[in-house]
């Protein structure tokens, strides 16, 4: 075996093939385990992706919502045994690769534009829900 | 059969999950070891065990070297080294003895040894810390010197000159680096891997040498007292 294989090996049992098309701009909710004393229990998390960075077991996405005009940013890794599922609720036109800008916007102006892209993609989005 | 040191080859780094937290580790492949010698107490003044690791072709070998192999029943190996073992344990270990990651199963920090990435010719502030000279203020090609190394009455060698040792730019790196007291965690007994937490020295594919740690450090042993 070559030294990519061993560690694509080593990464294959902790990488998630269930991971749903998740675009920069998508409204996504995650769901995550959280563990209070000996008690395990799912959380969700909702926000728009602002930015998706690494590749493979190094994936990492950051959510980013707006509670009570206080922006709130997560950061989760794709493929952590913590984060349980991925909800895409909406998907949305993103011209950059990074929303930061996202960070700058008040009120109305933070809101993203439906993304259109054909009953092809619909289909793909209620079959994974 | 307390104190194996393993050789094994660095393949890179990547993520491990241990109970929803993340870990960095270092995969090592260890494969197999072969006891090639045991050197012993009577004939060679200290007792230790020499093992060797990696296939090699013969004719890339030397004779002496497939004999002294072949002597252990094994095949040429391409790298030998040794450890040291106490003299009474010495009879636990065989010649042509296979040695693997199971011996190191119950071993919960490695220290680990490995020639690190050469550097070539490095500067002083790369090589010691050094801070360099002022960006401005009238410096002129002097930002990354090291400045005035001494005066007649200051960090005198015997003798006169400037003391041995004193930092200077030269060559970095390419020499023996032993990383110490890192967990071991995980071990692939059916690929003979090791997954040790953290960077090892060396690139990836150099010969590493996996210890089980001499010392603990004080917050490490705490760190591993609280996770149990």
């Amino acid at each position: 075996m070559s030294r990519q294989q061993i560690l694509e090996s080593i990464n294959a049992s902790t990488l998630k093939t269930d991971v749903p098309t998740m675009d920069i701009g998508d409204t996504v909710s995650v769901q995550f385990r959280i563990v209070e004393g000996d008690k395990e229990r799912l959380q969700a998390f909702t926000g728009v992706i602002i930015s998706r960075h690494g590749r493979g077991i190094d994936e990492i996405m950051t959510l980013r919502k707006v509670v009570d005009d206080v922006g709130v940013e997560r950061v989760f890794p794709i493929n952590s045994p913590v984060v349980a599922g991925f909800e895409v609720l909406r998907r949305a036109d993103a011209r950059r690769a990074k929303l930061y800008y996202l960070r700058d916007r008040q009120g109305k102006s933070q809101r993203l534009r439906d993304r259109r892209r054909g009953l092809k993609h619909v289909t793909k989005i209620t079959s994974k829900a | 059969m307390a104190g194996v040191s393993l050789l094994g080859r660095k393949i890179g780094m990547t993520r491990v999950y241990e109970n929803g937290v993340s870990f960095p580790v270092t995969v090592v492949q260890v494969g197999q070891n072969v006891i090639t010698q045991l050197r012993t107490q009577e004939k060679d003044g200290y007792s230790a065990v020499q093992i060797g690791f990696d296939e090699i072709k013969p004719r890339n070998s030397t004779i002496p070297m497939i004999a002294h192999d072949h002597k252990a029943g094994t095949t040429p190996k391409r790298v030998h080294r040794e450890f040291k073992v106490d003299a009474k344990d010495i009879g636990s270990f065989s010649l042509g003895q296979a040695l693997t990651v199971e011996n190191l199963k119950d071993v919960p920090f490695v220290d680990v040894t490995g020639t690190s990435k050469g550097k070539g010719f490095a500067g002083v502030m790369k090589r010691w810390g050094f801070k360099g000279q002022y960006a401005s203020h009238g410096t002129e090609r002097k930002h990354r010197s090291p400045g005035s190394i001494g005066s007649l009455c200051s960090n005198r060698g015997f003798g006169g000159g400037l003391a041995k040792g004193k930092r200077m730019a030269g060559h970095m790196g390419d020499a023996q680096v032993t990383t110490r007291s890192l967990p071991l965690v995980r071990i692939d007994a059916e690929k003979g891997l090791l997954l040790v937490k953290g960077a090892i020295p060396g690139a990836n594919n150099g010969v590493v040498m996996v210890r089980p740690a001499i010392r603990l450090y004080k917050s490490k042993a705490a760190k591993a007292a609280g996770k149990k």
